[in-house]
């Protein structure tokens, strides 16, 4: 994975710094918050419900067990002992002091971490694939390509006050675990006719109130000059996205306004000039950079059997593992998603295991998915065992990947200033009613819910989509289905009438008892949802 | 009231006018540029121009960032002033986008801005400064 | 009745007017009536409160309980985490949260 040289350890000392000296003038009442508050942001400091709420950034999802000790150690000295992994990849701490901000960057930076543009109104956390360098399916590893946006993004001066968020993901394989074309612009990793390295560009995808699929906007793009192409799209966007409502702000709305066509030929024509000021690092960097990335030294004669006789072990082995590209490995994906628990929350203790955990069987490295789980991404097959034990000894042997219990769930009402309802009560009844034997009949149904229209749930995308809404004071929730994060993008589509939280929970068991008593053979809840259209599952909820 | 100017020559007397002024005034030098107007609308007259004001009419508006970047990579070496709610948080980003003079609403303290801009040891992108981008120190 | 709250500026802790200072406990809160704005302008501007709004709220018999659930929410801490509530003053003040 990436290390920092001197260039870049300057780049975090110097935010700390200056971030520090913003603090004590906005302390002394020096700057209002009205002037404070875009600064903070920009280093991932909410004003939340409870307290303040930090969001640190961990680049592409990927860090290494000395990082995860810190996030733990910062758990603990910090805030109250555990952290929420995001539907970003990144890790927010909800009890932070703005006093202690400062600080906290400042061993976060002894590290090689930060806290920098994970908010605010400038391009965030650039997203990629969980399995990345893992999986057999790649073209190319696209977190060096993730590093290289990451760097160009940072204090970019053009790009730091733009009309909203903007967020990036960067995918190497036909399937999506990346959720792409729900980015503001999403990069798909693919080889042109020549062999050449480049990208597919989509641009003008997102959730929130309006959710969008995001249209081609490039079919190919070379490696050697897509920063300057992602300078003409965003160039476009901060001079023509809308400034007048925050809610028509974000991309999605300017290419929904103007057409795919007529953002793609605005773009073209400011890349023609920008391609010819040099901003495109050179190949060499790529290099540099790529280097790091390397695979680590797998055995590929490492034996590939494993035991299966333990039967709760070969349950966890079905549903969380799956091969390595590297014979006689696997990745592991630890569900943080125990029954009745809080998805994505993991203890200072639990993020300490998987530390050691990644050091001792996954070549120190881990990664987080957009799902709110934990991924070690190298672990040898005759290791497995001795994984799921540690896992299962400390609540983290949920095998429910991709099952109705590994729920997407954002903070919600609990925690979030801007939330209208509570998510994750909801989210601990669901997985609560249905026990882990029904889990796996049902088979893969991606269930996500969010508190709010923003979106940070990634209802859109579920397969069971849950909003939470504020009706008249009290809290209630709409139901939606056929949503999909994956290369087969799609907006989940509300199905009727909101319910309270124990009728939404009725509901969704009548959707999927409708589900079993349609479906055909190898058909998934999404799949048996296309095939027969809303209505079975109208008439059975709202009977 | 602060004005801070990063150039050697004296500030341009003759006052700024609109857009639609300056289009249709073959004699005029200064224009002022509002925050959604088309910086391109003055390429054809960058050799006449002496001074370009860009209105930043709220700190988060940064349509002036690029206005004032097209203005440059096109050739523009008059005086490029961004005016308004400009604020020490921003002065980095408005230098390094290739304006030479602020013009602040509120008070601007000048060590403070001092300090600000030589905060930063590298800068990570190539932009209309000269400063070399962390890559290019990397490969020489 | 109506409620001063906001956030400390410096901790973040969730915090209430109690008619002459800021407590985390809203069964310290006290009706301030018309002046609501006024004082809430006045603290922040003297910083010792962050971003304060007026609420409204019903007395109760351990002392007011705010009538919009994200007060009740922010006045008792997550739902979800009984074992990070705020401690109010008497334990069972926290139940009428939901």
């Amino acid at each position: 994975m990436y290390r920092y040289d001197e260039y870049d350890q300057a780049m975090v000392d110097a935010r700390v710094a200056e971030f520090r000296d913003q603090v004590e003038r906005r302390l002394s009442g020096a700057m209002s918050e009205d002037q404070f508050k875009p600064l903070r942001l920009m280093n991932g400091l909410y004003l939340q419900l409870h307290a303040y709420m930090l969001r640190v950034a961990i680049p592409y999802g990927t860090l290494d067990g000395r990082q995860m000790r810190m996030l733990a150690s910062i758990a603990r000295d910090y805030d109250r002992g555990y952290g929420h992994f995001t539907t970003r990849q990144n890790l927010q701490f909800n009890w932070i002091k703005l006093a202690d901000t400062p600080d906290i960057l400042a061993k976060l930076a002894t590290v090689e971490m930060h806290a920098i543009q994970t908010s605010g109104n400038c391009i965030r956390n650039i997203s990629s694939d969980q399995f990345a360098g893992a999986a057999a399916d790649e073209v190319a590893d696209p977190r060096p390509y993730a590093e290289l946006l990451r760097q160009w993004s940072t204090f970019h001066p053009e790009f730091s006050l733009l009309p909203r968020k903007f967020k990036i993901a960067v995918i190497g394989a036909d399937e999506d675990r990346a959720a792409l074309k729900l980015h503001d612009i999403g990069l798909k990793l693919v080889k042109n006719e020549a062999g050449e390295l480049g990208f597919e560009v989509y641009a003008g995808g997102g959730q929130g109130r309006t959710p969008m699929v995001a249209p081609l906007i490039r079919e190919f793009i070379a490696a050697t000059e897509f920063v300057s192409y992602l300078e003409a799209c965003l160039r476009v966007y901060n001079r023509y996205g809308r400034r007048d409502n925050m809610y028509k702000a974000r991309i999605k709305i300017l290419i929904h306004e103007i057409g795919a066509d007529e953002y793609r030929a605005q773009v073209e024509e400011e890349f023609q000039h920008v391609k010819t000021l040099g901003l495109d690092p050179p190949a060499a960097e790529l290099e540099r950079i790529a280097a790091m990335f390397a695979l680590p030294p797998l055995d590929a004669g490492a034996p590939a059997d494993i035991d299966r006789s333990d039967p709760d072990f070969a349950l966890w082995l079905d549903a969380q593992v799956v091969p390595h590209k590297v014979s006689g490995h696997s990745i592991v994906t630890i569900s943080l998603k125990p029954s009745g628990g809080i998805p994505g929350d993991a203890s200072a203790d639990q993020i300490d295991l998987m530390a050691d955990l990644a050091e001792r069987y996954s070549h120190d490295e881990l990664r987080i998915t957009h799902a709110q789980n934990v991924v070690l991404p190298h672990v040898r097959n005759a290791d497995l065992y001795a994984v799921w034990q540690a896992l299962d000894e400390a609540g983290l042997g949920a095998a429910n990947l991709d099952l109705l219990g590994d729920i997407i769930a954002c903070p919600g009402l609990d925690y979030c200033a801007l939330a209208n309802a509570r998510s994750i009560p909801l989210a601990q009844k669901l997985s609560e009613r249905f026990d882990a034997a029904r889990q796996r009949d049902i088979g893969e149904l991606k269930l996500k819910i969010s508190g709010c229209i923003n979106a940070c749930g990634h209802h859109h995308a579920g397969h069971i989509g849950i909003l939470g809404v504020d009706r008249k004071g009290e809290e209630n929730y709409q139901l939606s289905f056929g949503g999909s994060g994956a290369e087969d993008a799609s907006v989940g589509r509300i199905i009727g009438p909101g319910f309270s939280e124990d009728g939404v929970v009725d509901a969704v068991e009548k959707a999927i008892e409708t589900y079993r008593g349609l479906r055909e053979e190898g058909e998934r809840f999404l799949d048996t949802y296309r095939r027969v259209g809303p209505e079975p599952f109208k008439a059975a909820i709202y009977a | 009231m602060t004005l801070l100017r990063f150039r050697d020559d004296a500030a341009h007397e003759e006052p700024q006018v609109t857009l639609d002024a300056f289009l249709s005034q073959p004699e005029a030098t200064a224009v002022r540029l509002e925050s959604g107007e088309d910086a391109r609308a003055l390429l054809p007259y960058l050799d006449r121009l002496q001074l370009i004001e860009i209105a930043i009419p709220k700190f988060r508006d940064g349509r002036g960032y690029s206005a004032a970047a097209i203005l440059r990579e096109a050739g523009y070496t008059g005086e490029l002033r961004a005016q308004g709610d400009v604020l020490l948080d921003q002065v980095v980003f408005l230098r390094r986008c290739g304006f030479d003079a602020l013009s602040s609403e509120a008070p601007l303290d000048e060590a403070a801005v001092a300090e600000a801009l030589h905060r930063f040891p590298g800068v990570y992108q190539k932009a209309i400064d000269d400063r070399r981008p962390v890559w290019a120190l990397r490969h020489g | 009745m109506r409620l001063i709250t906001g956030n400390d500026l410096a901790t973040g802790d969730v915090i209430w007017w109690t008619g002459s200072d800021w407590s985390r406990h809203v069964a310290q809160a006290v009706d301030a009536g018309k002046d609501g704005e006024a004082i809430a302008a006045r603290e922040e501007a003297a910083l010792r409160v962050n971003g304060p709004y007026v609420i409204d709220a019903t007395p109760g018999p351990l002392g007011p309980v705010p009538l919009h659930i994200k007060d009740r929410i922010r006045a008792s801490g997550p739902t979800v985490r009984p074992d990070l509530a705020v401690q109010p003053l008497d334990a069972k003040a926290g139940n009428w949260v939901i």
